[in-house]
């Protein structure tokens, strides 16, 4: 059961986070929720990454954006770096985010085979 | 358009596209009125007069107000659909509220699908807009406001990944419950 007394308890532990690294994130990732994001299954995508990042702690903040103009690539997940590198991932589905998280952020290695130079 | 979940985040993004502040959402289901009805009420920027005649038109709205697109077209055919009615009101500067109702016994309502999902992406898409959400169901009523989550939670942001999935377990868990 939740019950907004878990709040306190989250809050406590998002201010240790906070207090582990310094609230400078190393990437943005960022989903096209536009209407044809959503029709193609950003949802589930988005979803996804909200729970990874929670449950590994990555580092990287998790936001959305409206159409992107690619839109039979979607869903379309784009990771930021510091440097302001954008690396577009297309056709992105629950399995592929996870993967994304595990090679990109964590890892700092581009997957290239969800790219979308690779689909091109 | 699976389910009304789906529906009402378009209107919701709208309303986060025109600058609100507060948004309150309003979802009811009353048997004894065979009427479902939802209320989108925003405090941003509004739409003037011309502007609000394409709103509800389908055909003119994507093309002549992006912002729009085909959010309010889909809910208009939904509404009419289940014999129902979607009733937009706005002023430039004040807000625009969207009024939709049905009827819960047609055979063509949508299920209602994940709620708390919907919150969780609205309340991401821009953590500082504030959420006034009732659900009614008969006599039942919960209400879900993110000025006293902002309480609890002292000076962390609705948008941690762990407050954005506690919001969307605790509204799925307030509204499906069994006893509904």
């Amino acid at each position: 059961m939740k019950s907004l007394a878990d709040l306190i308890k989250l809050r406590e532990e998002a201010q240790k986070k906070v207090d582990v690294r310094e609230t400078n994130k190393d990437y943005r990732v960022v989903v096209g929720m536009a209407t044809c994001g959503i029709a193609a299954g950003a949802r589930p995508v988005l979803n996804k990454l909200v729970e990874e990042v929670s449950a590994n702690d990555y580092s990287c903040t998790v936001t959305q954006t409206g159409c992107i103009g690619l839109c039979v690539y979607e869903p379309i997940v784009e990771v930021f770096d510091k440097d302001g590198g954008k690396t577009t991932y297309v056709h992105v589905n629950p399995e592929k985010a996870k993967e994304i998280l595990e090679s990109h952020i964590k890892e700092g290695k581009i997957l290239e085979k969800y790219t979308i130079d690779a689909v091109k | 358009m699976q389910d009304l979940a789906m529906y009402i985040l378009e209107i919701l993004m709208n309303s986060i596209h025109a600058n609100s502040k507060l948004i309150k959402l309003l979802i009811s289901f009353i048997t004894k009125d065979d009427e479902v009805k939802i209320i989108i009420e925003d405090n941003g920027k509004g739409m003037d007069e011309e502007r609000l005649k394409t709103v509800v038109s389908p055909f003119s709205t994507s093309r002549t107000t992006r912002k729009i697109g085909l959010g309010v077209a889909f809910l208009k055919s939904l509404c009419e659909s289940c014999e129902g009615d979607l009733v937009i009101e706005s002023r430039v500067g004040v807000g625009t509220k969207t009024v939709a109702t049905y009827r819960l016994s047609n055979i063509d309502t949508p299920p209602l699908g994940d709620i708390g999902e919907m919150m969780m992406f609205a309340i991401q898409a821009n953590e500082a807009i504030d959420y006034e959400f009732d659900f009614i169901k008969d006599n039942y009523h919960f209400s879900f406001n993110t000025k006293e989550i902002r309480e609890q939670l002292g000076g962390i942001n609705l948008d941690n990944p762990d407050i954005l999935l506690w919001i969307k377990d605790y509204i799925n868990q307030e509204i499906r419950r069994e006893d509904l």
